[in-house]
């Protein structure tokens, strides 16, 4: 479980998360939406524990992320920062086998090549192994950076804004591919994961993590929680949600 | 096929020893192989200490175009030599010790670098880009500092901080080179130790954390061991501003990998491969008709020019 208490954080003297406190639990996909500027990258930051806090407390499965040293940390939460340019002539194979790179430092074992290729096959890459991360479009190289977070094996996946490259089908594959990893039965993975298609989060999050200047709205089932009048409130537009052949559409209205 | 091109290097470097120690040997053979082996010692352990600070530097950095020099070393041995001419004078400034001013210029430039280092990292090595732009900034400072005293200085003196602030390697002391060969090997095989460290630092800041890597400490040893290998070679033979760059733009065309342990030996082999087979070709066959390290600065000034016209990915 994480476990957020009070937690504040001041940058040049503005207040980017403002006394946040709220629980994810174990299992499935936790959408953080809100409009932007909220901080939700910086909320993602704070739980992988790599953003400076000015008060309060993260803990991750009991271990407080602000005090641990980055193994620990890197054993317990995997994430995807947004934009990440890496310019290093790596293929995609190389790329994923730095998601292990706390359990191998640079010499990965049978393990840690089995679950690389686990990684590579359940994000559709076995076509593109060999290929340099240069030579893909935008698309491609977000899902061989999800795949190396994902064989990073971390209880929790925490990923930004993931899906911004992506065309629909391969929102859809990715987006697919995360909900069947998430459900009970499998190796009980979650994700917490930074989405602006609410659509998307409409049909895949179990729950929902709402943010707006830097304060919690709405933390929930995404069945309670996410309705039309929130989501007005939160982007401060008429928005409303429909069913369309079993699945919610958001629309503005 | 990188680690056959790492053989390949050290088979050139071991060719252009052999020829810069042998050819046209005379009698006699064992003190001309003395000094020879000098001036051979000295050009490998500084060309090999330039080469791997710049591929140290331009990973953390995350830019292929920067070498240590831009952060003001050889800017500030520069104002240190002409300071010592100005407060000692011609006179006093060739009566110093010579081991005592090695000593002196190699604890200033790596304090200098350390402190600039500490000051603007101190809340953690997120700002790189900070460290560079206030380091040429001081570089140009004390550019123009050096510059102001030299205006000072009389003509002879002046030319006594001439002939200081040139790279040579003609006058090597055996002691200072022992000192210095005993810091860069050190340097060099921390450098070697942290590789496969640099390997994720080198995906950036916001990829490597979250990988485990403790960032911050990576960075400030990898800065560290640059301080010492460029003020440790300064202090012994001068400043060489384009060696580094030269030297890391061929290993990283060389060797197509982002792998430090093998990119880290190569900058070395390379480094060393230029100044030694520069230093035969204008000793042994040129007669000494130009210096090499005026030729390693025009070329190393015409591929960063290079690199900027062509719009590097780093």
């Amino acid at each position: 479980m994480i476990q957020v208490d009070n937690l504040t954080i001041t940058k040049t003297g503005t207040d980017i998360l403002k006394d946040i406190s709220l629980k994810f639990g174990q299992g499935g996909i936790t959408a953080l939406i809100g409009p932007n500027g909220a901080g939700k990258s910086t909320l993602l930051s704070a739980i992988a524990g790599l953003a400076k806090t000015t008060k309060g407390r993260v803990t991750v499965e009991g271990c407080d992320m602000i005090n641990a040293r980055p193994p620990e940390r890197a054993s317990r939460v995997a994430l995807l920062a947004q934009n990440e340019q890496v310019t290093a002539r790596l293929t995609v194979r190389e790329l994923v086998s730095f998601g292990r790179w706390t359990h191998h430092h640079g010499r990965p074992k049978e393990d840690d090549n089995r679950k690389i290729d686990a990684a590579i096959e359940a994000f559709d890459l076995v076509e593109l192994a060999s290929r340099q991360l240069a030579s893909l479009s935008g698309g491609q190289r977000q899902r061989a950076f999800v795949a190396m977070s994902w064989a990073q094996d971390t209880p929790w996946l925490l990923l930004d804004e993931p899906l911004s490259a992506l065309d629909p089908r391969h929102v859809r594959d990715i987006m697919d591919r995360l909900h069947a990893l998430t459900r009970p039965g499998q190796a009980q993975r979650s994700v917490v994961i930074v989405l602006h298609d609410l659509g998307v989060a409409a049909r895949y999050a179990d729950r929902i993590v709402a943010l707006k200047d830097g304060r919690l709205v709405v933390s929930g089932p995404r069945v309670l929680t996410m309705t039309g009048p929130m989501l007005s409130d939160l982007f401060g537009t008429g928005l409303t949600i429909q069913q369309v052949a079993g699945h919610s559409l958001v629309v503005p209205c | 096929m990188v680690e056959r091109r790492l053989f390949l290097l050290a088979g050139l470097l071991a060719l252009a020893c052999g020829l810069f120690l042998l050819w046209n040997l005379r009698a006699p053979m064992g003190f001309i192989l003395s000094l020879r082996f000098t001036k051979l010692a000295a050009l490998c352990v500084v060309g090999a200490a330039i080469g791997t600070a710049t591929v140290l530097f331009q990973t953390i950095a995350a830019n292929r175009m920067l070498t240590p020099g831009i952060v003001g070393f050889d800017a500030l041995f520069v104002f240190i030599q002409t300071a010592l001419v100005l407060t000692l004078g011609g006179v006093g400034f060739a009566a110093l010790p010579s081991l005592a001013q090695f000593g002196m210029e190699t604890i200033v430039l790596v304090a200098a670098a350390l402190a600039l280092f500490g000051v603007l990292l101190r809340n953690g090595a997120e700002d790189i880009l900070r460290l560079v732009l206030t380091g040429v900034i001081l570089g140009v400072l004390l550019r123009g500092l050096a510059g102001l005293a030299q205006r000072l200085l009389d003509p002879s003196e002046f030319s006594i901080v001439q002939q200081a602030t040139f790279a040579t390697f003609g006058a090597v002391d055996k002691t200072q080179l022992a000192i210095a060969s005993v810091i860069l090997v050190a340097s060099l095989l921390g450098a070697l130790r942290i590789a496969r460290f640099l390997d994720v630092v080198a995906l950036g800041r916001m990829v490597a954390l979250p990988l485990g890597v403790d960032y911050d400490r990576v960075v400030f040893v990898a800065l560290g061991l640059v301080a010492l290998l460029v003020a440790t070679s300064t202090a012994l033979v001068g400043p060489i501003t384009f060696l580094g760059l030269l030297t890391s733009s061929l290993a990283h065309a060389a060797l197509p990998t982002w792998r430090h342990s093998r990119l880290l030996p190569a900058a070395a082999l390379i480094g060393a491969t230029i100044l030694v087979s520069g230093q035969f070709v204008f000793e042994r066959l040129l007669g000494l008709q130009s210096t090499l390290t005026v030729v390693v600065e025009f070329a190393g000034g015409v591929l960063f020019l290079f690199l900027i016209l062509r719009r590097p990915r780093r």
